[in-house]
């Protein structure tokens, strides 16, 4: 990216200032090595949503910002419905809600590394991952609406997991205001098979290792400690996101001239807040988001009961759900007033700090976990939201590394047998339906997570807590 | 280049990956850009055709026909756990006719890399150029 359009404001703070269609400036968050190297595409679309009606301060990107649709992936846009805001399906996204889940398994890694390759293969077998994979659980009709308007707690209720669970997902594990009248049949029929599966691409099972805490206080109040084996799951509201971002897209692009909005890339297609397409937007993808906290509930029964099998005095409890590809309504300071936006955050993790009614009550004087995925062969990362952060982008930071080569390339690069051999030498243990999928998902082909994680320390966007290493990956 | 059609191809998209497709007609792309979007999962060659499936959809334009088609085969794709590596399309103005063969996801055999979630309207082109040469493409998100 070339730096000469953007005013540097501190090491890890670039402004674009308005021109043209812009409302606002554009804030890149990022150290100097990272814009550099984040593709000119990211500028544009950051450019781009400062464009769109009732956007509030600024359109900020994530040090892990790279090219997505409309919206940068590691993109964050609060809206006002009262000055005319929008709600965008591309600036959510086709994967809605897709985000983190790390459980604590209370087990330590001298205990869990004679068992490694054990665990691999019974995890590989037990949670449903790749094209084409069903779940446990075949959803009919009355069972995906309760299901769409339950969320987690429906998952609780159906046997997957415990109550206690509830109390650390974000949104205490059910998002109100879900309508799943305004959800096609498509979408209902996509999700049929699929609740309780992993997916594909850059969706993961993770086992892994606290190799390093940074911030005793928060890791202590997270109940994690160096040494302890963790799990984390990244996926999302699979088939009934995927359709109901296809669906609304389609409808937003239909409608937005009716609307007076004018697209600079169709991507970008939204509709107002306070219009009866935006409602119904706002409806379906709640849906969505229950969906994809009911289905990391059920896959965490699934980690458990496979833990139960080698471990059976293991008790795997929560740390916390986190999603990443989200649109929110709440209430923000701006200008010293307190208004109510609905916060797009497209591969950005919500990170609310201490003392924030919207942090589960156990973590509540420390500031939220904020969940980061590594890429297999990395460290993921868990960090802590801040005061400062609610100031700087809406309490918003980085969800994980991000690319920075496109999958053509890696799989031009690699082979998935040698990713999956260096890995092993690694002392990381794969597991897929697909070495394909693997070399798509070379750990060389997404940017160093420390770098990301640092910046967004740096930047007062969240503090760093603890460094998770690889120990086993179930790749889908 | 007009020789060498039809044909199909892959573009980059630093996330997720373009489909391209180009042939002597629109019809003739817009099935070569559905094995394009086949070959985002697996080799086209390993798909053997023992089922067809006919969908139909419509659109204002040839762009949008384009993400309607794709969109199509994503949804039976999903529904079905089917992959596809036969396609043949029909189009009256802005309507079209499509079938597609292929056979239940055969994991061990096809070895499928990743689901496709949509296409979508990203570098979306439908054009023909000077030489009577059509191009249909779209990047997908996997």
């Amino acid at each position: 990216m070339d730096l000469n359009r953007l005013l540097k404001k501190s090491g890890t703070e670039w402004w674009l200032a308005p021109s043209g269609r812009m409302r606002v400036p554009g804030i890149l968050f990022a150290s100097e090595e990272l814009v550099r190297a984040m593709d000119e595409k990211v500028l544009e679309q950051v450019a781009n949503v400062a464009g769109l009606p009732g956007i509030v301060r600024a359109s900020f990107a994530m040090p892990d910002a790279h090219w997505g649709y409309g919206f940068p992936i590691g993109g964050v846009a609060a809206f006002s419905a009262e000055a005319g805001g929008v709600i965008s399906a591309g600036g959510v996204g086709f994967d809605i809600s897709c985000g983190v889940r790390t459980l604590r398994t209370g087990l330590s890694i001298d205990e869990v590394e004679p068992r490694r390759a054990a665990v691999a293969d019974a995890l590989f077998r037990a949670v449903p991952c790749g094209v084409g994979s069903t779940g446990p659980v075949r959803l009919t009709g009355s069972e995906l609406d309760d299901l769409m308007l339950g969320g987690a707690h429906w998952s609780v209720k159906r046997g997957f997991g415990k109550v206690a669970d509830l109390e650390t997902i974000e949104e205490e594990g059910v998002m109100a205001g879900a309508d799943p009248d305004a959800v096609s049949p498509e979408a209902k029929r996509r999700q049929r098979d699929q609740l309780g599966t992993l997916g594909s691409g850059n969706h993961y099972l993770e086992v892994q290792e606290v190799v390093e805490i940074f911030a005793p206080d928060i890791a202590a109040a997270y109940q994690l400690q160096a040494g302890e084996v963790v799990v984390s799951i990244h996926c999302g509201s699979r088939g009934l996101g995927h359709q109901i971002g296809t669906d609304y897209l389609k409808l937003m692009l239909a409608e937005a001239g009716r609307h007076g909005i004018e697209l600079p890339e169709r991507e970008l297609a939204c509709a107002p807040l306070d219009s009866a397409l935006g409602r119904r937007y706002l409806g379906a993808m709640r849906a969505a988001m229950n969906c994809a906290m009911a289905n990391r509930q059920v896959i965490a029964h699934l980690v458990r009961e496979t833990f139960s099998e080698i471990f059976p005095t293991a008790e795997l409890t929560l740390l916390y759900d986190v999603s990443h590809n989200t649109c929110k309504e709440e209430e923000h300071e701006v200008d010293g007033q307190k208004r109510r936006l609905f916060v797009h955050r497209k591969g950005a993790t919500r990170a609310f700090g201490p003392g924030h009614p919207g942090v589960p009550a156990v973590y509540r004087p420390v500031g939220q976990p904020v969940l980061i995925g590594g890429s297999m062969g990395t460290a993921s990362y868990v960090l802590a939201g801040t005061a400062e952060g609610m100031g700087r982008a809406f309490g918003s930071a980085v969800h994980g590394a991000g690319r920075s080569l496109s999958r053509h390339e890696a799989t031009r690069r690699w082979k998935g047998r040698a990713v999956v051999d260096a890995l092993a030498g690694h002392g990381i243990l794969i597991r897929s339906p697909s070495l394909r999928g693997v070399a798509e998902e070379a750990p060389g082909a997404y940017k160093d997570v420390g770098a990301v994680v640092d910046a967004a320390e740096q930047a007062g966007l969240a503090r760093k807590v603890a460094r998770l290493r690889p120990l086993v990956c179930i790749k889908g | 280049m007009a020789d060498t059609l039809p044909r199909w191809e892959h573009f980059d998209h630093q996330s997720d990956i373009g489909v391209r497709g180009l042939g002597h007609s629109r019809e003739e792309a817009f099935a070569q850009a559905a094995q394009a979007l086949t070959a985002v999962v697996t080799d086209p060659a390993l798909v053997v055709e023992r089922e067809s499936v006919r969908v139909s959809c419509q659109a204002l334009d040839d762009e949008m026909l384009l993400v309607e088609w794709l969109n199509a085969i994503i949804y039976e794709m999903a529904i079905r756990g089917m992959i596809f590596g036969h396609f043949t399309v029909g189009c009256q103005g802005m309507h079209l006719d499509g079938e597609m063969a292929g056979e239940p996801i055969d994991v061990e055999r096809h070895q499928p890399a990743v689901e496709v979630k949509a296409a979508t309207v990203t570098c979306l082109r439908v054009t023909c150029d000077e030489a009577g040469v059509w191009t249909a493409q779209c990047v997908v998100d996997v």
